[in-house]
């Protein structure tokens, strides 16, 4: 077992993914999460590594589209608005189906808007990253040590899907200090890519990675074959952690930064004996729909808390499928949620 | 001695190798067409092509191959 | 007889699909060329850019990879840092290089990455059907300067391998034409000099060919050749811009 070291959310993300076999990332300033590139560019050219600072977020992406269709480990990391930038590599990528990991530690928007922890980019995340019929892998971490745990799972289950995939982190988990066991990987076997472009050798036909295709019927085969993959990736990679659910009357949904403050809410419900509990889901996409239907089944209520004006509320109302009266709580423009906030949200939903 | 040999199936009567043809013995086969509905270029005296490629130089179709 | 000159086996046998006369297919040749004589196509990788040469990856033999408009170099960038040992090449139209791809043109060049550019110039957005590029020459008729562009609007066209040469990271920068044959076989050498730069390591070498486009200056492929010659030589001077060795001037 390694031992605890304590570290920064943004230096946990850049150093898991190094333990994970990714030796290749493309970033670009931003607050808040500047340490991670930092991070990289310490630790990339002492283990024969690249760190490169592109000239803009589109070139970041585009690098690592680059260096995925190449057959490599890549990643790049951004904030909010170069997320906004990135959407045309993401959309691409997809369109070729590359895998590769892509960190948004969030902040306040819309525009430039802030620089604190936010969660207003949930619909982009899953919903609206680029142009066409495609989604990625959405992995919400709630801790430093599930940030490191997921960005291994995320770079693991991108290559097996061929789909790139997302950690949704905001700022307060990129910029606060928690205790983190680093696993080691060093007989990590990284999956073969005989797909990639990255010189045939006489050996084999080329490789080609595209994702035009002019005639209509070609594509619509294409995106349904892609669609059928998704469905396994539904059926089979939802996550959620279900708190002291069993008996509750209430359930809140909350997930990432927004979840450790319903999680203290909910224990305080507890102790004054209210039958309250917490669905925290861990991958936005896929949605853990079915811990919602459960959830549906015997709730009275469900409270989704999220730090914006009600995004991942969409989701949980087309899983509860009228079953359970949803309702919402949101703080918006980088305003964390206090745990007595939603105590009193709780608290009229009881009465 | 020398040739050429134009992959008519390629050619699309750009007319850009008649126009390089020092010689002048390079014209399009106007009796035919191709399945692209072109009329492909042709050699039209053997004994005087001197096998300079000029023709297959300026081919954008890399239709031409030129023997010696 | 012998064969003294055929198609190269670095070509697909994918019929092109440019319009007839369009000199694509003469700089497609050539790039095909410079692969199979430095016996590089197993450690070849292409980037295909968007426009007219985007279907590129059908026809060289080499592994292929399809940018987003304008990325070429950004992808090229990332293939050649996780595969040094590859040779890595983008084939990129004015509007994809010296358009949205400004930036990213600019800055793998001033990095110095060590990929081979070739980029085709012929005035015109080709595959949209024939709008204004960065590149049209002023007073130049397109479907979007129906009076010809107006420099007071619409600004002045791009000289790219002179912007270029002014950084560190260049290697090669060269502006070549395919106008005629003596055109085209210095326009191989320099294609083959740009591929042999990244070899040797030398960093980034870029290849501007001045290329024609029959269909949208709506002439025929010869009148083409000629309109080439005598409107687009004398803004784009031909000729060797930079020559040597990435950073060579700081030394």
């Amino acid at each position: 077992m390694a031992e605890k070291v304590l570290m920064k959310g943004n230096e946990a993300l850049a150093e898991a993914a190094i333990q994970a076999g990714c030796h290749h990332f493309f970033g670009y300033p931003i607050t808040p999460q500047t340490e991670l590139a930092a991070y990289m560019a310490k630790r990339m050219p002492k283990i024969g590594g690249t760190y490169l600072q592109a000239e803009s977020e589109i070139a970041a992406v585009n690098m690592v589209l680059g260096a995925a269709a190449a057959g490599v480990r890549a990643m790049t990391s951004s904030s909010s608005p170069g997320i906004s930038l990135k959407g045309e590599g993401i959309s691409y990528m997809a369109g070729s189906d590359l895998p590769a990991l892509i960190i948004n530690v969030q902040r306040g928007g819309p525009g430039l808007g802030g620089i604190q922890p936010s969660q207003s980019d949930y619909w982009q995340a899953t919903k609206a990253l680029g142009h066409g019929d495609f989604q990625i892998l959405v992995f919400a971490p709630s801790t430093v040590q599930e940030m490191v745990d997921l960005v291994s799972d995320a770079f693991d289950k991108a290559d097996e899907y061929r789909m790139p995939a997302m950690i949704l982190a905001d700022g307060m988990l990129g910029q606060m200090m928690e205790p983190v066991e680093l696993p080691e990987h060093k007989d990590r076997k990284l999956p073969e890519k005989p797909w990639a472009a990255c010189g045939h050798e006489n050996k084999r036909e080329h490789n080609i990675i595209n994702s035009l295709y002019l005639t209509p019927n070609a594509l619509e085969d294409l995106v349904r074959a892609r669609y059928e993959r998704y469905k396994i990736v539904e059926e089979k990679e939802q996550r959620a952690e279900e708190y002291r659910t069993e008996d509750a009357d209430v359930i809140v949904v909350a997930y990432g930064a927004s979840s450790r403050v319903a999680r203290s809410a909910v224990n305080k419900a507890r102790e004054a004996g209210k039958k309250v509990g917490l669905i925290r889901p861990i991958t936005l996409w896929p949605f853990p729909k079915d811990a919602i239907k459960r959830a549906a089944d015997h709730a009275k209520e469900l409270l989704v808390v999220e730090m914006s004006m009600g995004q991942m509320v969409d989701d949980v109302r087309l899983a509860a499928e009228c079953r359970v009266p949803v309702h919402f709580y949101g703080r918006t423009g980088g305003v964390i949620p206090t745990p007595k906030e939603i105590l009193g949200e709780i608290d009229k939903l009881l009465k | 001695m020398a040739r050429i040999i134009v992959d008519e199936k390629v050619c699309k009567g750009c007319s850009m190798c008649i126009h390089a043809c020092p010689k002048k013995i390079i014209a399009l086969a106007k009796d035919r067409l191709n399945a692209k509905g072109y009329h492909p270029a042709e050699l039209t005296d053997e004994a005087a092509c001197v096998g300079c490629a000029a023709c297959a130089t300026m081919c954008p179709d890399s239709a031409i191959t030129v023997e010696r | 007889m012998a064969v003294v000159f055929k198609k190269p086996s670095t070509l697909t046998d994918a019929p092109l699909h440019y319009c007839p006369g369009c000199t694509h297919g003469i700089i497609h040749r050539l790039v095909a060329e410079a692969i199979e004589e430095l016996g590089i196509d197993g450690k070849t990788v292409g980037v295909a850019s968007v426009g007219c040469s985007v279907m590129c990856y059908d026809y060289f033999t080499c592994d292929m990879v399809q940018a987003p408009h304008g990325r070429a170099q950004a992808v090229a960038t990332g293939i050649k840092r996780a595969r040094p040992e590859d040779v890595v090449f983008t084939y990129q139209g004015d509007g994809d290089l010296a358009a949205i791809g400004t930036a990213e043109t600019v800055h793998a060049a001033t990095r110095g990455e060590n990929i081979t550019v070739i980029f085709v110039n012929n005035a015109i957005y080709g595959m949209t059907g024939g709008q204004m590029a960065p590149t049209s020459l002023p007073n130049q008729v397109t479907q979007t300067t129906p009076y010809g562009r107006d420099v007071n609007t619409a600004g002045y066209p791009v000289r790219i391998c002179e912007m270029l040469s002014t950084l560190d990271g260049v290697a090669l920068a060269q502006r070549v034409t395919v106008d005629n044959v003596k055109n085209v076989n210095i326009a191989k050498k320099a294609i083959k000099k740009a591929f042999q730069n990244q070899i040797e390591g030398k960093g980034y070498s870029i290849v501007e060919v001045l290329s024609t486009c029959p269909t949208n200056w709506g002439m025929s492929p010869v009148e083409a050749l000629d309109w080439l010659e005598k409107n687009m030589v004398p803004y784009y001077p031909l000729g060797v811009y930079k020559d040597g060795t990435k950073g060579d001037r700081l030394k």
